[in-house]
């Protein structure tokens, strides 16, 4: 067995023969399909503010959540006791929601490798010392202030975790991965004639931290973060109403992540709650895109080796040429739509019951010069850097919320504008791409989704994209942008 | 595990670090349990119940400081746990701010805040389920339009905390909360589809609305979304319904925190004493309101709840303080220390609201000519620090006092301090839901942007 598989058998003394009787526990009211969680995760965290290092904190959580599965139902339970007692009470408890003769049958476990590792990290960051990440969040500390005299406040947060999960399964399946995760963010804010601006930046992935150097170091972070600040001192107030938005590349491709992304998971799309319910093979977007999910980037904050369900995670094709092609699945949805899994069953932790959830959402590279989809604007915003967003997957409506723009006058980028949501409809945004770049890019490895209560890592990118119409959400009326 | 014992574990595990050699420490422990079903067209869907325990300890090394959270509660593991926080803390900087609070601040309200209510035991799992399925039932009979559902759940959780610190401090309480929501999908003949939720929360069963109301009210708020359209930029009053309100009332939270206002990292820094709001506005962080999601005996330093006055008559009252940002701002702390189990404690509301004002809604929308009735708010477009305002909204349009017909796809933008300055009428119908509260509120001029 790998050290990965080791790992609960050595500290719990989990044994296949235990897993196989906690299964039957599970099974014992008769439930179609039983699978368990185990998790053992730790963390630290530091956070320099004012230059003194205020937070260093550092922490485990570990415990076995267990799902019955009988039809469209789900039986759920969890304990952070690993004791055999409580695990068997859980799996009873979970059991409940079937209701019918136990299943007898022997599962038979048998070891399934993650068919790649896209995560080799020999020494995650958990464990490395805490002054070699001091230095790091220091070093952002200190070129953050030293950029401009206007940086008056300098934040910067470091934290990394390291996951050890098995997943057994009453199909008989039994998976092991170990999951590192690290990222550094810097914040700023800058004060000049009695007005405050704020920037931020940051990245990471499932990497060692030697990730931080060139342009991931934390000066790189630092630096940018300070540059937006200082730039947002001179911004003017964002334009309000519909217009040709250019957004850059990497970060922006929150759009799609929003926009076509939660609105493809399966759950919604099973219950017929989704504004893309019932449209695969129909077209949601002009013939210049092709947007994927793709769990298998090595390296990449939203990838895994295997979901939280323990299958292999894909690159999955969701529209292809303007045409929809597929959802996100996870096994119950997949089971209950009669479609195959796609890697995507994911959950917070051992407390959570999985569902369907992005990894690394993007949009090809198409074959568009950046820049002169910038000359060919003769109005409009070009959106460099985003906060979050947030859908209603039902109605479609969607928005995402601009921190560093610019007004586009006669194909040239002049004024930056203030922070402002855009807003916009799923399933017809993508059919107003009116141009794609050849410049795809992903995000730094800083985003975090949240979907019913629970978060997860996850990737978006883009090339640069022409959206010919999208509703800005600044306070000043278009007619007052239109000269400088 | 009884509240005692769970003191126990928290005034063992601050032994344990002040013999490692801790100048100072405090350590919070929680236990819970939780349950929830969620039905999906008359259907469970799921059922949830466990428990869980879960320890955080910080420990002082002069004035550095470090911490640490763990589950396992075994001998053994805590003083790992003990050696591994010392050893971080002593890697940390010297910062004069830190440390535990005065002790003559100890202490604890006495009497009873109902924070928890036994009932929720007396409901058996089959009386939670139909709890749920009534509130379901009731949606989908509101309507023919009522077509589909997201899926409508009951809730039920209790949990115990308990806090002590090497100055003798130590306490504990148990709190319950329950809560049934359901969220219909309605449909238009020409296949639109519209969601939209309705939810009661209570911390005991009997303090929870008929599943039947909340069904029907869930519905409503459903049906009128139905056709929603974009309306043309424009600047006009906008009416926050009370949930939406209370969103807004969170940013002045937001901003008058002490973190954000040592690190002049609010719109509101420097703004004590003076003028920030018209003066038709009092907010209050209210610690004692019995039932309250925010009431508490003390905080997680062991500060007496109180309750504090924090915008009179537009006058910025009092910034809301943990020991920490009390100390930075040479302030004394307002009992607002607010701590998980990981990390230091940070600054969270008691039950923080908007003193409601006379006006029934009804009448807050016949006083408006042409406007924005906003329902739904989403996006994070709020910038504390400048006081930026853009969200996506969407709701219902008013013309002449009355809902004409539903928007969507649309942002409503301003500036936090403009809007606190014109706020022209307050709701009389303030409820508490959650730990910040807010009636609904007019907001005179904002920008509506949409084709």
């Amino acid at each position: 067995m790998a050290q990965a598989d080791r790992f609960f058998l050595e500290r719990y003394g989990l044994t296949e023969k235990d897993l196989e009787k906690y299964l039957a526990a599970a099974l014992s009211d008769g439930g179609e399909y039983a699978d368990l969680y185990f998790e053992y995760t730790s963390t630290s965290s530091i956070l320099v503010d004012e230059s003194l290092v205020k937070t260093a904190t550092e922490g485990i959580s570990l415990g076995c959540g267990i799902r019955v599965l009988a039809g469209e139902q789900t039986g759920y339970a969890y304990t952070d006791d690993l004791t055999p007692e409580k695990i068997l009470q859980a799996a009873q408890v979970a059991a409940h929601i079937a209701s019918g003769p136990a299943r007898v049958s022997t599962v038979g476990l048998s070891t399934v490798q993650a068919p790649h590792d896209f995560y080799p990290v020999a020494h995650p960051p958990v464990d490395r010392e805490l002054a070699e990440k001091l230095e790091l969040v220091q070093r952002a500390d200190r070129a953050a202030r030293a950029y401009d005299a206007r940086i008056k406040q300098v934040r910067v947060g470091y934290a990394d975790q390291l996951r050890h999960v098995l997943v057994a399964g009453s199909d008989g399946r039994l998976v092991t991965d170990f999951q590192p995760l690290v990222r550094l963010n810097v914040s700023t804010i800058a004060q000049s004639n009695g007005k405050s601006q704020t920037g931020s930046y940051g990245g990471g992935g499932r990497v060692p931290l030697e990730f931080f150097q060139g342009d991931r170091s934390p000066e790189h972070y630092a630096k940018e973060a300070a540059r937006q600040a200082v730039i947002q001192l001179e911004a003017r107030e964002a334009p309000a109403g519909e217009m040709e938005v250019v957004l850059g590349p990497g970060w922006p491709g929150i759009l799609l992540h929003e926009a076509v992304g939660h609105g493809l998971e399966a759950d919604f799309n099973r219950k017929g709650i989704s504004a893309f319910s019932g449209r695969i093979g129909q077209r949601v977007a002009s013939d210049l895109c092709t947007v994927v999910d793709d769990g298998t980037i090595p390296d990449r904050r939203g990838s895994l080796n295997v979901d939280d369900e323990g299958e292999p995670t894909q690159k999955t094709v969701l529209i292809e040429n303007g045409v929809l092609r597929g959802y996100l699945q996870d096994k119950l949805s997949a089971g209950v739509m009669r479609s195959t899994r796609t890697g995507n069953g994911r959950r917070e932790s051992y407390e959570h019951i999985p569902m369907p959830r992005m990894t690394n959402t993007y949009m090809l590279s198409g074959h568009d010069d950046p820049a002169e989809i910038l000359r060919s604007v003769k109005h409009g915003l070009y959106a460099v850097s985003f906060g979050g967003g947030q859908v209603d997957i039902t109605s479609g409506k969607f928005v995402f919320s601009a921190s560093e723009a610019y007004l586009i006058e006669d194909g040239k980028v002049t004024a930056p504008v203030k922070g402002a949501t855009l807003i916009g409809d799923g399933p017809t945004v993508l059919t107003r791409v009116s141009a794609v770049g050849s410049d795809l890019k992903l995000d730094p490895g800083i985003g975090t989704c949240g979907k019913e209560g629970q978060s997860v890592p996850v990737g978006v990118g883009i090339p640069t994209l022409k959206v010919s119409r999208l509703t800005v959400g600044g306070t000043a009326p278009r007619a007052a942008t239109s000269f400088v | 595990m009884p509240e005692s014992s769970l003191e126990q574990v928290a005034q063992d595990l601050v032994e344990r670090a002040m013999k490692a050699g801790a100048s100072a420490a405090d350590a919070v422990v929680r236990e819970g349990d939780e349950f929830s079903s969620v039905l999906r067209m008359k259907k469970i869907e799921s059922l949830k119940e466990a428990a869980s325990k879960a320890l955080g300890l910080r420990v002082f090394v002069g004035t550095r400081s470090a911490s640490s959270y763990s589950s396992d509660f075994s001998p053994a593991a805590l003083d790992r746990l003990v050696a591994r926080t010392l050893a971080m803390a002593r890697a940390t900087s010297d910062d004069s701010a830190s440390g535990l609070p005065e002790r003559e601040w100890l202490g604890k309200h006495d009497g009873d805040l109902e924070l928890y209510s036994k009932d929720i035991h007396a409901l058996s799992t089959d009386d939670r389920i139909a709890m749920a399925r009534r509130a379901e039932e009731a949606a989908l009979a509101a309507d023919p339009r009522i077509t589909n559902s997201e899926g409508a759940s009951f809730e039920a959780g209790e949990g115990a905390k308990a806090y002590a610190n090497s100055l003798g401090f130590v306490g504990s309480y148990r709190a319950s909360y329950c809560s049934v929501s359901v969220v219909p999908i309605a449909q238009n003949q020409d296949g639109g589809m519209q969601r939209d939720y309705w939810y009661s929360v209570a911390r005991g069963a009997k303090g929870l609305d008929s599943p039947e109301s909340v069904g029907r009210k869930a519905a409503e708020r459903a049906l009128r979304r139905l056709g929603g359209r974009k309306v043309p930029t424009c600047h006009v009053p906008v009416v926050f319904d009370p949930e939406v309100a209370r969103s807004l009332v969170g940013h002045i939270f937001e901003a008058v925190r002490g973190d954000a206002i040592y690190r002049e990292a609010s719109f509101l820094a420097g703004k004590l004493s003076r003028r920030v709001a018209g003066e038709n506005i009092n907010v209050v962080d209210d610690g004692l309101r019995p039932g309250g999601f925010g009431s508490r005996p003390f905080d997680d330093e062991g500060i007496a709840t109180s309750t504090t006055p924090v915008i009179e008559k537009g006058v910025l009252k009092n910034y809301l303080l943990n020991c920490y940002t009390a100390r930075k701002l040479k302030l004394r702390t307002t009992g607002n220390a607010s701590r998980g189990v990981a990390g230091p404690p940070a600054v969270g509301p008691k039950n923080f609201y908007l003193v409601p004002g006379t006006h029934a809604p009804e009448e807050i929308l016949r006083s408006v000519k042409n406007g924005f009735y906003v329902t739904e708010l989403i996006g994070f477009g709020v910038n504390i620090v400048t006081g930026d305002y853009s969200r996506g909204a969407a709701g219902m349009w008013i013309e002449n006092g009355e809902l004409a017909y539903p928007v969507e796809e649309v942002t409503i933008a301003g500036s936090l301090p403009e809007m606190l300055n014109h706020i022209g009428m307050i709701g009389s119908d303030l409820e508490f839901k959650s730990a910040v509260a807010a009636p609904t509120l007019l907001v005179e001029g904002m920008t509506v942007a949409g084709t």
